[in-house]
């Protein structure tokens, strides 16, 4: 990782209070994983769960660069980017719970997490079989003459995958409104990434398709911020996709049942110190903000977090007749 | 008023015909503008309706697929074409687990108006990988309807009715039928998907057949007529939904069920028919219920090997007097 950047910086022209807003999502969204941890391990939640502690400042400055009316596609590992994105976290919660008023009415999961009236697309458990569908929405901004984008989140497993040259070569020679964002957490499922891919820089496979291949750190919210709104701006311009590698790290483990034992001693320990969220609040600190109002928000974010799981609790299921609903239109 | 057109004239004309009504419908796929598609299915288009809504796609099904799902979850009405059904096996994510599933998965939040159409079938000589009937491989995947038109009227028909449906249709079009006249009206009407074609009455036997066997059965039922049987041959046109009603009151009355397909028969929608048909109506049937498919092997490359593959004329009229004898 380009480790030259110790800290982290502002966004250079997003308002201090907008900023401040980031915090607050970045740490609604590491509260709302640890408690879908918790549920897990309480047996609540069915299936596998695949949590993004650790990743939050890519999502975070990725959306805050977005329209509500741009369109977002991500993967299983897919909570932060729909709360970012601007999803409710209580119908969050409701849907991991498989409840009746989850964002899909409790028959997606923590995998599926959709919410269309905020542009969240979809979150997609096949990897790379969401890059190609981003084609789709982008081909349809340019085709009825509008200047919407559509980011589409991935894994750095998932340049590995066929569908991810189909989908970049398309959106190429399209000239797509389309931003790749490549969270390269250095792990595809249990591998580390140097043995099932041949290149260190994975910003390096744009070349093959004429694209500009940017690598960032991850960790650093304002960087990505402003290398995803830059990105925007092109493409809505009409000067085509735009490839991002953010490097970053996945606290935990692949999923549910990986404790993350492949992962060499310390290097967690070390990521940890480049945390996004304390990173980001020295940032807002060093430009003037009161340690005390960075807490409250932190504060406030846990609060919100558990008032939002509550509801989600109280939720009922869904009704039994509710299965054979939503197959055709 | 009727005209006479080819089954390749009406899929064109359908096409048109649903862009010129709707600004939301365009075409994708391999070859389809400049060159006017590989099976000049797309003829004519490009020029008539512009590069925005007919366009040329790499050799890249994945994508194709992908590109519909989005553009239809945008609220467009994609029309992808995969030029052999056989190469929905490169794509086959996309089709049965990202579109089939996705308003489901999402808890209907979404509709995906998007058609897809593959060419199908055997009977030209291009071997195991370009002479499937694909439709086969979609019957376990709920969330897709699937048309198999046989005729010209039905080639327009299904399309404008895939076209216009708020789901994701696969129509499959028959690459040995494309050539074949039949007549058309000059408004043609647009059927519901999910309604047989009683194509001829009979009281002796109900013989259901899609496609290129449908033809050949309509060929049988000639044959038979001769000898005083009276062949009903059932139509379905889409396999999903599939028309079990018409099909089973036929049954009530002929109390005899032979299902031809030009695929091998296990995991078929054939075996479904028959299944379904036990199940429902055991007391109609004073025969058991035949199948007339293809062997249990790749479909052959020699002439003389695939002609023995695909249920023949003979091979038809046979299974039908079994039955009738039993």
């Amino acid at each position: 990782m380009s480790s030259k950047t110790a800290g982290s910086r502002l966004a250079a022209d997003v308002p201090v209070e907008t900023q401040l807003e980031w915090l607050r999502t970045m740490q609604e969204i590491r509260s709302f994983e640890d408690e879908c941890h918790m549920m897990f391990a309480r047996g609540l939640v069915r299936g596998s769960t695949h949590l993004c502690q650790g990743q939050e400042a890519v999502e975070v400055g990725a959306c805050s660069a977005l329209r509500t009316t741009d369109t977002m596609a991500c993967t299983y590992r897919g909570h932060g980017a729909v709360i970012a994105k601007g999803a409710p976290m209580d119908r969050a919660f409701g849907e991991i719970l498989g409840k009746a008023e989850g964002l899909c009415a409790g028959k997606g999961g923590s995998m599926h997490l959709t919410d269309m009236t905020v542009g969240a697309i979809g979150s997609f458990a096949i990897i790379g079989g969401h890059l190609p569908i981003v084609l789709g929405t982008a081909f349809a901004e340019h085709y009825e003459g509008r200047d919407g984008v559509s980011v589409c989140f991935f894994g750095d497993g998932s340049t590995n995958i066929g569908a991810f040259h189909e989908a970049l070569n398309l959106a190429a020679i399209w000239k797509l409104p389309a931003i790749f964002i490549c969270e390269n957490n250095l792990y595809g499922e249990y591998s580390p990434i140097a043995n099932t891919t041949p290149i260190e820089r994975l910003a390096d496979r744009a070349a093959s398709y004429g694209l500009e291949g940017i690598q960032i750190d991850g960790q650093d919210i304002g960087l990505v911020h402003d290398t995803v709104a830059e990105a925007v701006a092109r493409a809505r311009a009409g000067d085509g996709p735009v490839f991002i590698e953010a490097l970053t790290y996945r606290y935990k483990g692949h999923s549910r049942s990986d404790p993350g034992l492949y992962r060499p001693e310390g290097e967690l320990e070390r990521w940890m110190e480049r945390d996004p969220i304390v990173l980001h609040e020295r940032a807002l600190v060093a430009a003037g903000v009161d340690q005390a109002r960075c807490d409250e928000i932190r504060a406030e974010a846990r609060k919100n977090v558990d008032e939002a799981l509550a509801r989600a609790m109280s939720w009922p299921d869904p009704a039994p007749e509710s299965r054979l609903e939503h197959v055709f239109a | 008023m009727t005209a006479t057109i080819t089954y390749r004239q009406a899929v064109i004309q359908a096409m048109a015909d649903a862009m010129e009504e709707d600004d939301s419908v365009f075409l994708l796929g391999e070859d389809i503008a400049a060159a006017g598609g590989p099976f000049k299915l797309t003829d004519g288009l490009l020029e008539r309706f512009g590069p925005r809504r007919v366009r040329d796609t790499p050799i890249s099904e994945q994508a194709i697929i992908g590109t519909a799902i989005g553009a239809a979850l945008q609220g467009l009405r994609p029309v992808a074409e995969i030029m052999f059904a056989d190469f929905a096996g490169v794509c086959y994510d996309g089709i049965a687990n990202e579109l089939a599933k996705y308003r489901y998965m999402t808890g209907g939040q979404v509709t995906l108006p998007a058609t897809i159409r593959l060419g199908n079938g055997a009977g030209a000589g291009f071997g195991a990988q370009h002479s499937q009937s694909v439709e086969n491989w979609f019957l376990n995947v709920p969330g897709l309807k699937i048309a198999v038109p046989a005729t010209p009227a039905d080639a327009y028909g299904l399309l404008r009715a895939a076209i216009r449906d708020p789901d994701p249709v696969l129509v499959f079009e028959h690459k040995h039928l494309l050539n074949s006249e039949g007549p058309i009206a000059e408004r043609p009407d647009v059927p519901p998907l999910g309604v047989a074609e009683v194509v001829r009455s009979g009281d002796d036997v109900t013989v259901v057949a899609t496609q290129m066997m449908r033809l050949r059965v309509e060929q049988a039922a000639e044959v038979l007529a001769v000898e005083g049987v009276g062949v009903e041959v059932i139509d379905p046109r889409t396999v999903v939904p599939f028309d079990h009603e018409t099909v089973g009151a036929s049954v009530d009355r002929t109390n005899r069920l032979v299902v031809v397909q030009e695929c091998s028969n296990d995991g078929s929608w054939g075996a479904t028919v028959v299944a379904r048909l036990m199940a429902d109506r055991f007391e109609s049937l004073d025969a058991p219920p035949l199948l007339v498919g293809g062997d249990d092997t790749p479909i052959p490359y020699s002439g003389a090997l695939e002609e023995l593959w695909i249920p023949s004329v003979d091979r038809i009229v046979d299974g039908i007097r079994r039955t009738l004898a039993y």
